[in-house]
């Protein structure tokens, strides 16, 4: 057994949370860079150069890439070897949130209830994703989740006679009436399979899979690439004002679902696509 | 979408004439008062508005973005200070067209009732570019809160701007941005 200070969690969820919120990924910065040079509307190609741009002035002038500093979504990949100094993973996991959104002035941007509203102060609760894998390291990845881009996923359980067709043209349909909502250029998430809670798990975690870090699947990986394709060709362009790069990249992960079931969620990140990771 | 895009430059308050020559796509710079709200100021100012009541300010020809800055770091005005998604304010923007509002900066399409609002006040909405919340601030050069302090970055805020970019994304004709844009460049790409 192998153990790790809960401070050192907090702290590295901290970290992380403020470095996703204030530096844009290098794969990011190198696939808008591409896209200035292959977009096909000049107005598209200033929008993406005016993007790539504010990654500098974000990093040089230490302020959010983003005023939606998201909420914070967290993945655990915990070794079965890892135990803890102390009990309070979830606890120490938020209070890293909270001290990244307080001292690094993020916004607050969760309401206490959805109903009721409020705000609760300091993005507390973060959404914390555990899974359990063999080994003595923890992988933490810290998403900041804004809601343009959220509030354009959509989920839906299809029947399995739709088929492939069936989830592709879901995927489109849930790009085009985004539109400029979540601010293309987009990566977009998609799950296939698994029930109502672990097609949108898994289509999240795709999102933070490295940028065009193929499917291991070669059929699920060639799909990658065609939807792609397909998305850029729906004209909807860098922030939805017409375009030939609509999203950098497509991921999807799939799951063994029920036989009469074919569920399928689209996630939508957009081009701030703001994640970091570290392993303890 | 055809033709060259012009620059505007317009300084607040705004006329009617200072708008109306404006098409979809062309470039805009704002220099001078610009005020800052989303859903929650939005709220209570319809509230206001609906009980005969006077606002905090006169918003009369001015600017309304819709905007919620994170935190200022010390020895900064502002902090990140990017457009927010314009169609959850579309419930309140023909409101506020009618009761005076120029323009409305934001991102994202408008709905059906907010476009014609626009054509029947002699009004725009311009488009920021989602997600330069850095860049965005930069362009502020003056900030306070004009009301509703305990909203927090939803409060109503006063901002003084100098060449904030903007493009015309619904003109006083009716013209749509969104629409008309991905609808040629997707025939275009097929």
């Amino acid at each position: 057994m192998r153990t790790i200070p809960l401070d050192t969690v907090r702290d590295t969820v901290r970290k992380l949370y403020l470095d996703a919120c204030y530096r844009l990924n290098d794969d990011m910065r190198k696939a808008i860079k591409d896209a200035v040079r292959t977009e096909a509307n000049p107005q598209g190609k200033e929008i993406l150069q005016m993007i790539y741009d504010n990654a500098d002035v974000a990093e040089n002038e230490w302020l959010p890439i983003c005023q939606d500093t998201g909420l914070a979504v967290v993945h655990i990949e915990l070794g079965e070897e890892v135990r803890f100094d102390r009990p309070g993973l979830k606890e120490a996991v938020n209070q890293g949130v909270s001290q990244a959104c307080k001292e690094g002035l993020l916004r607050a941007s969760v309401a206490k209830d959805p109903l009721k509203r409020g705000n609760t102060g300091d993005n507390t609760p973060a959404i914390i994703h555990l899974d359990m894998v063999p080994g003595d390291k923890m992988k933490i990845t810290v998403g900041a989740k804004g809601t343009g881009s959220e509030n354009m996923s959509r989920m839906k359980i299809l029947t399995p006679s739709a088929g492939m067709e069936g989830v592709k043209n879901f995927v489109l349909e849930t790009v085009t009436q985004g539109g400029s909502n979540p601010c293309p250029p987009l990566v977009v998430g998609i799950g296939i399979g698994g029930n109502l809670e672990t097609v949108a798990e898994i289509a999240k975690k795709s999102l933070y899979r490295p940028l065009n870090d193929r499917n291991k699947d070669p059929y699920y990986a060639k799909l990658e690439e065609d939807w792609l394709k397909a998305i850029n060709k729906t004209g909807v362009g860098p922030q939805g004002l017409g375009g030939s790069t609509t999203a950098l990249a497509v991921h999807i992960e799939a799951l063994p679902c029920h036989i009469g079931a074919l569920p399928v969620a689209v996630n939508i990140d957009c081009h701030a696509h703001r994640h970091k990771e570290a392993i303890l | 979408m055809t033709g060259e895009p012009r620059l505007f430059k317009l300084k607040p308050p705004l006329r009617d004439s200072d708008v109306t020559g404006m098409k979809i796509g062309d470039k805009v710079l704002i220099t001078g008062l610009m005020y800052g709200c989303r859903d929650a100021a939005h709220k209570n100012m319809v509230e206001l508005l609906d009980k005969g009541n006077d606002l905090p300010v006169d918003l009369r020809g001015q600017i309304l973005y819709y905007v919620g800055p994170t935190p200022a770091p010390k020895g900064r005005l502002i902090g990140a200070a990017g457009p927010t998604t314009s169609g959850r304010m579309d419930a309140y923007a023909p409101r506020m067209y009618d009761y005076g509002v120029k323009a409305t900066v934001g991102k994202g399409t408008r709905t059906e009732s907010v476009v014609k609002s626009m054509v029947k006040n002699k009004a725009v909405y311009l488009v920021a570019i989602g997600g330069l919340g850095a860049t965005l601030a930069s362009k502020i050069k003056g900030a306070r809160v004009a009301a509703w302090p305990e909203l927090g970055t939803e409060a109503l805020w006063e901002f003084r701007v100098e060449d904030f970019p903007a493009i015309v994304g619904n003109d006083v004709n009716g013209g749509d941005i969104y629409r008309e844009s991905v609808r040629y460049w997707a025939e275009k790409l097929k």
